[in-house]
């Protein structure tokens, strides 16, 4: 796979190099807000309640029913427009976009067209540890529609299903619309920029952007020019995604064939391609005679929001901190390497568990090597996210010094740490329950370095005659004959006295 | 109790008896009940009479009369059939609501509704409101009762004819381009529409929302204010609704003196009826005769606001009319093979052919390539037309016209061709598309038909408008009543129509 | 001008199954209607602004507190098909 810097894909017939080809990606991303109502109703947003308990009037439909807006959705809409560095425009309008769909009732979504919300903003977002920067469209508000469950046939499909099922539950909750400009250089370039993307989100407070619930979901456009060239190619359309994974591996598919059909002196069609997980290959969703005419049209029942300057300042001064300041922070305040203050400082929830760790009187770096090694494999392993492991930043805090003082050694924390996840117990329980203190009382080791000395005679023999660097082995070994828990430092102060003296 | 005369007791006088104690609600309400069983079977302004519930709530009011005591308490009213009414089929005299049961009430039927009215019925109009003559009603065609081969004017005809015929002390209908004053006009009664936003939109079944409003039908200036006091304000479910700047007063004047009176040189050069011109001649002499002054003045682009308006109108009721689509409520064809069949068919059989004709011209209008040249240049249109009354405006106090070119018209004789049946609301129309108040009081008679006054003031000028058609109301002094004749059946389009009585 | 493959293409946009002779009597009517409507065309609109609304209203919003909506039985009460709580719809082909 071609690193994000060199995105290029060489291209050769029979051995023969034809020009390299470089993917162009533009990302258009939904993210459903947490507000306690909806967008322009007052029914409760809420997760698997039982379908259809949380309608009124206004989100079915009904005959005669008119939106009122969601102060509160402009705000978090706002916080996400200025953290992309976007300006907010001082007048907005509302529109209509028609079109029929079981799932969305008055069959327009109320979004808005040609004076959205903000314009005209960027992201950094880093590749390893190259920050690279991708220009933002706009961000503008909208609706949600509601959920359709496909029933009979082919379970959870449309083809080949008998009916469907609308829950208006989650119809009409406020959902924001960040449209990208065509930068992303690669997948891997695409799905970093959306993961960094949703943390940015997440720390705003706005959205939890759950995964599972399709709190975020994105569209994928993609194009392939000539490396080096400032034209556009026609793109394609990757539809409704809401994996990190299947983006990666639909552009992985979508790429090269698209280089197949201009190499072989073909053209890309502008079209909606779905991405099969299970072919991984990508597929028209609809013809173009059916292209959408969406009737775009100022809504009459909403009036004009104009944003007051001095309030967007006001969100501007209580933003919180956002990923890419504190990534710079914890490299200056913690002394971190930039890679480790990435790893630390990109999501909020890691971020808030590190800094807790070292609140509560731990070494920075410490803190850092625990929660990047043990800690960080637990939560994969387990498949958890920060904040929610088996250890809690104080037990982990507690753990850290016990290593630091000396009371354990490095490879028992590691042990300690693992029993605190199946045992759930504190560490100094751990340590006192299993016998896992360190030790460093030299009449208790004493007896262990003789044997060592005693049953390694050929080494002993050769740290004599001058090979110091023996002296690990031997170190190594008492270490071994004591469980892990002596200190090295007094064993091998131990070890120098019988075997110098 | 006194024998009451519905086709002349107002509800200022019924009131007065009222709280006098001569005559409680439900009598008030029997002698409602009692002319809609005579004369119903020959007007047909109800598409559902609601004789249970006012039987029983009138002798509740009569009961509790302590607690339920207010301004309008005990008074009988009709409501037109596009306003929702919970436990009360609302159909928009359309088949895609046949049985539709409304799950709310509209906020202008709560308002009268919680001043304990006594609803009579919901009545007819021209389907989802749009016609001129309430023959586009899928249930039933309204006769005019001044003469039952004519119509009683639309969309609200039913509310209108209701109140001519004395089957009503007064009603509520709906204005979209000329709707309440139009019919007000053609059945001798007095209608209003107030300013854009004065009263709220909520529940009211959208036709075109930037030009729809409630207004009351009455059968004189005084109880048009006493029933328009307990609708208007801002209504936290509409968007669009304003609180007025003050309140809405009962007129009490008598004389014009001072009152500067336009008269639009446009609205006379569109062929209005000889008999027509005569009333109205009149009735500005009599202005100039209390005291006031009348003046020509030039709105120059009254002859593109009927174009403007029959692009602005239906394109947003296309849109308005896409959630009927038998997904959540409303007619759903028998037996759908997929989504799209049932989409088809269901609102292919649901609505009426002027429904679809205005559906499909405003899906045009706004359809991508057509937008500029329909809906964006009609709302630029609009802008002129507003900026007409703006000037005319700031030289005089108010503008005068004929409400409609002619008088009743025979049933059947316009709806062959749909624009002939446009140009009835020549008049009426700028008003809407400016968003004036405007009000039609009747003025004389022409062949024995109803001929309508119509007063236009500035933006939220109800008292000025009121006060000047309450003074001249009473120099008109208009005392005849309907008689219910027949004249018969009426040659349309070259073939001979049946007039359905 | 309005032709009939127009109308069909509008017809359906908007859900409207036209018949044959309904498509034919449809471009008729509304190219007379779209005919009046062109009357607009004789006007210099470029420098005049739209009027989306006549109300001189902006900010009008409401604060993000939950209130009460419909029971599901309400919610569904007018459903033409209804499956496991929800409203049913036919395949969607
Ligand atoms: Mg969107
Ligand atoms: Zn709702």
């Amino acid at each position: 796979m071609n690193s994000h810097r060199r995105p290029a894909i060489e291209r050769g017939a029979e051995g023969a190099p034809l020009c390299a080809w470089e993917p162009v990606i533009g990302l258009e991303m939904h993210v459903e807000l947490d507000t306690r109502t909806k967008m322009f109703c007052a029914c409760e947003v809420t997760k698997g309640d039982a379908p259809n308990t949380h309608t009124c009037p206004k989100c079915l439909a009904h005959p005669g029913a008119l939106p009122v807006v969601n102060q509160r959705a402009i705000e978090y809409a706002a916080r996400i427009a200025l953290a992309l560095n976007c300006s907010v425009r001082p007048r907005n309008i509302f529109h209509r976009k028609n079109y029929f769909y079981p799932d969305l009732p008055k069959a327009y979504q109320i979004s808005q067209y040609d004076e959205p919300l903000a314009v005209e903003g960027w992201f950094d977002y880093w590749v390893d540890d190259e920050k690279l920067r991708c220009r933002i469209n706009r961000v503008h508000m909208e609706e949600d529609a509601a959920k359709l469950v496909h029933a009979g046939g082919d379970a959870g499909r449309i083809a080949g299903s008998d009916y469907s099922m609308v829950d208006f539950n989650r119809g009409g909750t406020p959902l924001i619309e960040i449209v990208s400009e065509p930068d992303i250089p690669s997948p891997e370039a695409a799905r970093e920029f959306l993961q960094q993307l949703r943390n940015l989100v997440i720390e705003l407070g706005v959205s939890a952007c759950n995964m599972e619930e399709g709190q975020i979901r994105w569209d994928a456009n993609v194009s392939v020019r000539p490396e080096g060239s400032s034209d556009l190619g026609t793109r394609t359309e990757l539809k409704n995604m809401n994996s990190f994974r299947y983006l990666q591996q639909a552009l992985d598919a979508e790429i090269p064939r698209q280089i197949e059909v201009i190499e072989a002196g073909g053209k890309i069609d502008l079209e909606t391609l779905h991405f099969d997980p299970d072919t991984g290959t990508t597929t028209p969703l609809r013809s173009k005679e059916e292209a959408h005419d969406y009737r775009y049209f100022p809504e009459p029942d909403l009036v004009p929001l104009v944003i007051d300057r001095a309030w967007v300042e006001e969100l501007r001064a209580t933003q919180p901190e956002l990923p890419a300041a504190r990534v710079e922070r914890f490299a200056s305040q913690y002394g971190l390497s930039r890679a480790d203050a990435l790893v630390l400082g990109s999501a909020h929830a890691l971020a808030a568990f590190y800094e807790e760790v070292v609140s509560l009187g731990v070494g920075a770096k410490p803190a850092a090597n625990w929660t990047m090694g043990e800690y960080l494999a637990h939560l994969n392993a387990a498949g958890l996210e920060a904040g929610h492991g088996h250890v809690t930043a104080e037990r982990l805090a507690k753990l850290v010094k016990l290593v630091a003082d000396g009371t354990i050694s490095t490879s028992s924390g590691k042990d300690v740490f693992a029993r605190m996840i199946s045992e759930r117990a504190e560490p100094e329980e751990i340590v006192e329950k299993h016998g896992l203190g360190q030790i460093s009382d030299t009449s208790e080791l004493e007896d262990a370095v003789a044997r060592v000395v005693a049953d390694n005679a050929a080494q002993v023999e050769q740290y004599r005659g001058g090979k110091q660097q023996v002296l690990g082995f031997l170190v190594g070994q008492v270490m071994k004959a004591t469980g892990g828990r002596a200190n090295p430092q007094v064993v091998s102060e131990l070890l120098r006295t019988a075997l110098d003296g | 109790m006194t024998a009451l005369d519905p086709l002349r007791l107002t509800a200022r006088v019924a009131k007065r008896l009222l709280v006098d104690g001569e005559i409680s609600s439900a009598e008030l309400t029997k002698v409602y009940l009692d002319q809609i069983a005579a004369v119903e079977p020959r007007v047909r302004a109800y598409i559902r009479v609601t004789y249970d519930n006012a039987a029983k709530y009138s002798t509740k009011v009569d009961r509790e009369m302590q607690a339920m005591r207010g301004p309008l308490a005990g008074l009988p009213i009709a409501i037109k059939d596009n306003m929702v009414t919970e436990g009360v089929t609302t159909t928009c005299a359309s088949r895609i609501l046949h049985d539709y049961m409304p799950v709310y009430t509209a906020t202008a039927v709560r308002q009268v509704w919680d001043r304990h009215v006594v609803m009579l019925g919901k009545t007819n109009l021209d389907e989802f409101a749009m016609g001129s003559s309430t023959e586009n009603s899928s249930y039933q065609t309204t006769h005019n009762p001044w003469d039952l081969a004519t119509v009683p004017g639309g969309s609200s005809g039913g509310s209108a004819a209701a109140v001519a015929a004395g089957e009503a002390l007064w009603a509520l209908g709906s204005d979209t381009g000329g709707s309440i004053r139009q019919p007000a006009a053609l059945c001798g009664i007095v209608g209003m529409k107030p300013t854009y936003g004065a009263v709220s939109r909520y529940g009211l079944v959208a036709f075109a929302s930037s030009l729809d409003q409630i207004g009351p039908l009455t059968r004189s200036v005084y109880d048009c204010a006493l029933l328009l006091q307990h609708i208007v304000g801002h209504d936290p479910n509409d968007a669009t609704s304003v609180a007025l700047p003050e309140p809405v007063a009962l007129p009490s004047a008598e004389r014009l003196d001072g009152l500067r009176v336009g008269i639009p040189a446009e609205y006379l050069a569109v062929g209005i009826e000889p008999g027509v011109r005569a009333r109205f001649d009149e009735t500005i002499a009599r202005i100039e005769e209390m005291g006031g002054t009348c003046v020509e003045i030039s709105l120059p682009h009254t002859e593109y606001a009927l174009p403007a308006y029959y692009i602005i109108a239906p394109a947003e009721a296309s849109a308005n009319l896409a959630r009927f689509d038998g997904v959540r409520y409303g007619h759903r064809c028998a037996d759908p093979v997929d989504l799209l069949d049932m989409y088809e068919r269901t609102r292919s059989e649901g609505f009426g052919p002027e429904v679809k004709r205005r559906i499909m011209i405003g899906t045009y209008a706004l359809s991508a390539g057509y937008y500029d040249a329909n809906y964006g240049r009609a709302q630029k249109v609009r802008t002129l037309v507003r900026r007409d009354f703006a000037r005319a405006i700031a030289a005089v106090d108010l503008i005068a016209s004929p409400t409609t070119p002619s008088v009743a018209f025979k049933a059947g004789s316009r709806t062959a061709d749909p624009l002939s049946m446009y140009m009835c609301d020549i008049c009426t129309i700028p008003v809407n598309l400016a968003g004036l108040p405007a009000i039609s009081i009747p003025c004389g008679l022409s062949d024995g038909l109803p001929v309508g006054f119509q007063l236009i003031g500035p933006a939220f000028s109800e008292n000025r408008i009121l006060q000047a058609a309450h003074a001249l109301e009473g120099a008109i002094g208009f005392a005849p009543a309907p008689t219910f004749c027949d004249s018969g059946v009426v040659a349309a389009a070259g073939e001979r129509t049946e007039a359905r009585a | 001008m309005i032709g009939e493959d127009d109308v069909r293409y509008v017809a359906k946009l908007a859900r409207l199954r036209l018949e044959q002779d309904e498509v034919a009597r449809m471009a008729g009517e509304l190219a007379k209607i779209l005919a009046h409507i062109d009357k607009m065309s004789e006007l210099d609109v470029a420098d005049v602004p739209p009027t989306a609304h006549v109300l001189d209203v902006v900010n009008v919003t409401r604060p993000d507190k939950p209130r009460p909506g419909l029971s599901r039985e309400d919610a569904l009460r007018n459903a033409p098909a209804v499956s496991d709580d929800c409203f049913r719809v036919p395949r969607m082909g």
